[in-house]
């Protein structure tokens, strides 16, 4: 109990490169990771760009929403969908977890968690 | 005990406690209270009039309590109510029957209501009021949790109760690393059995909650504030925050101030008429001690509230033990516990169902004769509850294999018939205490036919909201057996039909998705209604599909179609399949260019393949350069008119059918619809141009065109059906126009046009009636309607090559011009494709 893991802090984009509830892809060193704004529920979120589906890097140019109050990402080839909270595939249990980044907004840019 | 009786003469009511059961009582009371004749004045503690506390996690969602509130603002008013808020009463003087409140306010009372609720628990450990430490009752206290989140990575919460996994959960959406802390072996302990608990704990760990048992803790630690937790194991939990949940404490401290009769563990004790030991004082809610029992939810607490309005009022209605079933109302985590869900109280047998593939656990207590439901446990899934639960309540006698109820599917546990075998007077809404027949008799005498029309009529559904799902089964099989048509709802965000929401929407002039959620929505949208207002607001306005990119289903959102791999590709318009050998060659170089693959297509365009997206808008810029425009291969539009050769070369042809076609394509271009909509124009009866598999299929006849709608090929194909026979072209145009309008109007999402012929009530002579006979009178509405979306046509590729701002969405990565180095391609007949995907 009580792991401390240290969190790097990567400036991905301005807050004004990402539209309005919706998303975008960032580079990371050889990650891609997806960042979305929930505007409409001030959120921000990010996870992995690789779809687990049929492993396209694309769930950043998926439709954002909710379900239940559960915020969520819709793949846009086959609309699965997938927690942005849990990272869970909320549509089909045999599609993988994707993976969640912790997102923070500083002084109008976005910064995501690296290990 | 009971002595009060209602005076004529008017008389002062005095409310301690502006919460829940407080205001309810107010309601309940005026309600009665029909010529307005008794005093009422409410004190409240907290800053804001009553609110919904058994909703106070959504609070978190639009940080606003306002869609919490119970009343309108102006409600106490206008009842004639004072009420003081941020005022709590301070002192009760039982002999000169008077209370004292805070700002020094007096006020005498020939009845006095305590309703004054509970506190939450904080067991005296050290380190109790640290910063940091929170407890989960209050918007004040969600307040400050909410400010202290934003600065925390982890957060633990005491108690793994109903109310701490709530918290608990509430703790994880606002993205915290979150622990429970239990210090039972199991979690919620006094609903749930050992295997029941297990399952839970599954599923709560799958959301990422991490779960410690048997842990008791023994202090909370930090330097000014929380840093961790230490455990009685001497084991310790790093933290940020701490949100306790250990069980609530009746607030009985103004009871006991003045003397009435408080229970051992607190409480005011009451009566069955919920007098206290003073008759004219009386309690009710979460500071009501009856039979030595607190009451914890809101249910029995509405009921309290009905039971003194009654008795000021002349009734008598008594207050007797209450059901203390609960559902978990945790998005993803189902779970239920109902009647006995131990079965401590009676001889019984219990079944027990477990599905560790889907974590479902479930168990119900038979009585040994094998008659009656007598409480029990779901986990995983809850979809049979409210059947279950009133199975056991009206004890209702059980098929001959129970245990059928356990492995109802889904959609089988809804059981129609099962809702409808339920007594008349059967409870199905117990906060509000309304009956099936109520519900039943609204639906048939007053016209109402959905959940949200239901609350307001009736109230049903207004308190816990457990009871919806079945109040949604009890109106939809009225309504059937009425003989009605059962509504249809866009998603949980729209509950209109598609038909609705598009007058709507053209009636109030709405044009965005975020002023059509204000106005008819609630939450925030999906990918099922945002692509559908879409598809509205460009039918409504055809304003450009790229102003409103974010709700756009893929292909719309770039204006082409996407491919295995990432890919996109492009289709260049080719009105009718008629080009010159120019832009053929044009399409050539391009491609050529661009190294995209090509193929001819079943709509006679030619397909570009392959093209990376940030190269779209610059192939764009070079077909529009060459004469081209946007092709709509993607969208839910107009897609291509295919003609055959016709009367120009065919020996055959009647009339010019590549012409008419043109004309056609030309005039319904990037018309949007519920789906998509395919022509075709054929030069005679032989139909080369396969009309009649179209949406709307035009034949040339010696005497002018036969105008054949409604087909579809595709994957339940259906031929087109023939509308007028012998027109000239003109009048084709007009009925086209009407019939078209006619669909996006009132075709459900993706629906073709031929599925909504099928559906549409009086079928094709109907719609012969509208279109040709006009017996609507909207024919003329239609046509300009029509014209008015036509004339907004413009080429959407153009307006992104023409826009510096808008090109720069067409790129893969926004901090990197780098194109996505995961898409790659291999070669295959000397073209390239994309590499298969796995
Ligand atoms: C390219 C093409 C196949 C070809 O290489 O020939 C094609 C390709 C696709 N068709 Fe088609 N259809 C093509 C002609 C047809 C035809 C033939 C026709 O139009 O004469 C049909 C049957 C006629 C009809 O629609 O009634 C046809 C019936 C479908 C259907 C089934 C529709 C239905 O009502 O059942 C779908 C699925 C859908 O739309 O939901 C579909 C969907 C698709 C999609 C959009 C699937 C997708 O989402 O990716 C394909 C897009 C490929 C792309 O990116 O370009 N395509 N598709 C044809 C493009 C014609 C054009 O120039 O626009
Ligand atoms: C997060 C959460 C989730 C819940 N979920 C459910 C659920 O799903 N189902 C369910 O049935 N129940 C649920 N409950 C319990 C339910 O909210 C309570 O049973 C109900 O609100 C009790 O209402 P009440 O009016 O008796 O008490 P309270 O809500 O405690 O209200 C008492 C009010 O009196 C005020 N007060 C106290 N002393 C004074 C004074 N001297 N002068 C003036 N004002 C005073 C207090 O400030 C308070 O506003 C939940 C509770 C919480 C906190
Ligand atoms: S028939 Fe199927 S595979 Fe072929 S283009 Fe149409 S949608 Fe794609
Ligand atoms: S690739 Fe994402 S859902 Fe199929």
């Amino acid at each position: 109990m009580g792991i401390n893991k240290k969190t790097k802090w990567f400036r991905a984009c301005h807050v004004n490169d990402v539209p309005a509830n919706g998303g975008v892809c960032i580079q990371y060193q050889n990650e891609q990771i997806a960042i979305f704004h929930f505007t409409s529920r001030q959120e921000w979120y990010a996870t992995q760009n690789l779809c687990p589906h049929k492993q396209q890097m694309i769930l950043s140019r998926g439709l954002i929403g909710e379900t239940l109050s559960e915020a969520k990402v819709a793949c846009p080839y086959h609309k699965n969908t997938f927690s942005l909270i849990t990272g869970k595939c909320l549509s089909s249990s045999e599609i993988d977890v994707i993976k969640i980044y912790e997102i923070k907004i500083e002084d109008e840019f976005v910064f995501v968690a690296c290990e | 005990m009971k002595s009060n009786r209602f005076s004529p003469s008017s008389i002062k009511v005095v409310v301690i406690g502006n919460a829940m059961v407080g205001h309810k009582f107010c309601e309940k009371l005026r309600e009665r209270d029909v010529l307005n004749t008794i005093d009422i004045k409410v004190f409240g503690e907290e800053n804001h009039r009553a609110y919904d506390r058994v909703h106070l996690s959504e609070y978190f969602k639009d940080k606003s309590i306002d869609r919490l509130y119970l009343s309108k603002t102006g409600w106490y008013e206008s009842k004639n109510i004072q009420i003081y808020l941020d005022n709590p009463v301070v002192e009760i003087d039982r002999f000169k029957k008077n209370v004292i409140s805070k700002s020094g306010e007096v006020c005498p009372y020939d009845y006095l209501v305590l309703a004054t609720g509970s506190s939450p628990f904080l067991p005296p450990i050290t380190g109790n009021d640290l910063f940091g430490v929170f407890v989960y009752r209050t918007v004040d206290d969600l307040e400050m949790i909410l400010g202290r989140a934003y600065k925390s990575k982890k957060a633990a919460v005491i108690g793994g109760g109903l109310l701490g996994l709530e918290a608990a959960k509430a703790m994880l959406d606002l993205r915290l690393e979150t622990h429970v802390i239990e210090h039972s072996p199991r979690l919620m302990p006094r609903q749930l059995d050992e295997t029941g608990a297990t399952f839970l704990r599954n599923k709560l760990e799958h959301l990422g909650i991490k779960i410690h048992l048997n842990k008791t803790t023994s202090a909370i630690r930090g330097n000014e504030r929380v840093e961790w937790v230490e455990f009685a194991d001497n084991t310790q939990l790093d933290t940020d925050m701490v949100v306790v949940s250990a069980g609530i404490r009746p607030r009985d401290e103004l009871a006991r101030q003045c003397g009435l009769r408080t229970g051992p563990r607190g409480g005011v004790i009451v009566n069955e008429y919920l007098q206290t030991s003073d008759p004219f004082i009386y309690a009710i809610g979460e500071c009501a001690l009856y039979e030595g029992m607190i009451y914890g939810l809101v249910a029995p607490g509405y009921n309290m509230a009905e039971v003194v309005a009654s008795n000021l009022t002349g009734g008598d209605k008594i207050f007797t033990a209450f059901d203390m079933s609960t559902k978990l109302k945790l998005i993803g985590v189902d779970v239920a516990s109902f009647g006995d869900p131990f079965g401590m109280n009676t001889a019984h047998s219990p079944i027990i169902f477990e599905d560790r593939m889907r974590d479902i656990y479930k168990r119900i207590n038979i009585s040994e004769d094998g008659k009656k439901l007598l409480g029990g446990i779901l986990v995983g899934d809850t979809h049979s509850y409210n059947m279950l639960l009133q199975t056991c309540l009206n004890e209702l006698s059980l098929p001959p294999h129970p245990e059928n109820i356990l492995f109802q599917s889904e959609e089988g546990s809804k059981n129609e018939s099962g809702v409808m075998a339920l007594p008349d007077a059967a409870l199905i809404c117990s906060c509000e205490s309304i009956s099936k027949k109520t519900i039943c008799d609204a639906v048939i005498a007053q016209g109402i036919a959905d959940a949200e029309g239901m609350k307001k009529c009736t109230k049903a559904g207004t308190g816990c909201g457990g009871c919806i799902p079945m109040v949604k089964d009890l109106i939809n099989e009225t309504l059937k057996l009425q003989g009605k048509m059962i509504k249809q709802i866009i998603c949980e965000h729209f509950a209109y039909s598609r038909q609705q929401l598009y007058d709507l929407i053209k009636i109030n002039g709405i044009k965005t998705f975020e002023a059509a959620l204000e106005s008819f929505g609630t939450g925030f949208g999906c990918e099922i209604c945002k692509p559908v207002i879409a598809s509205i607001l460009a039918s409504a306005w055809n304003d450009l599909i790229i102003k409103h990119a974010t709700i756009q289903d893929t292909n719309d959102r770039y204006l082409a179609n996407i491919q295995k791999g990432g890919s996109y590709s492009v289709v260049p318009r080719i009105p009718g399949g008629e080009i010159t050998p120019d832009k053929l060659i044009a399409i050539g170089e391009i491609a050529k260019k661009y190294n995209l693959y090509c193929k001819i297509t079943g709509g006679q365009r030619i397909d570009l393949f392959g093209a990376m997206i940030h190269q779209l808008p610059e192939i764009w810029e070079e077909l529009i350069a060459a004469g081209f425009e946007s092709g709509h291969a993607y969208g839910k539009a107009v897609r291509t008119v295919k003609s055959c050769v016709g009367s120009t070369w065919c020996r055959y042809g009647l009339h010019d059918s590549v012409g008419f076609a043109i004309e056609l394509e030309e005039r319904y271009k990037g018309l949007r619809a519920p789906h998509k909509i395919k022509m075709a124009v054929s030069g005679c009866v032989r139909e080369c141009a396969e009309a009649q598999s179209k949406d709307v299929g035009v034949i040339a006849t010696e005497k002018g065109w036969n105008l054949f709608i409604c087909g579809n090929g595709g994957a339940k194909p259906q031929h087109a059906v023939l509308f007028a026979s012998d027109i000239d072209k003109e009048t084709v145009v007009h009925y086209i126009d009407r019939l078209l309008m006619f669909y996006i109007k009132t075709a459900e999402p993706l629906t073709r046009t031929s599925t909504w012929l099928n559906k549409l009530e009086g079928g094709l002579d109907y719609l012969k009636d509208v279109i040709i006979h006009n017996t609507l009178g909207i024919c003329v509405q239609l046509e300009q309607e029509m014209q008015e979306t036509l004339s907004q046509y413009y080429c959407e590729w153009k307006a992104v090559v023409e826009s510096p701002q808008l090109r720069k969405q067409f790129t893969h990565f926004v901090n990197s011009n780098e194109p996505d180095p995961t898409i790659s391609f291999e070669e295959k007949r000397k073209q390239k494709n994309p590499v298969a995907w796995v």
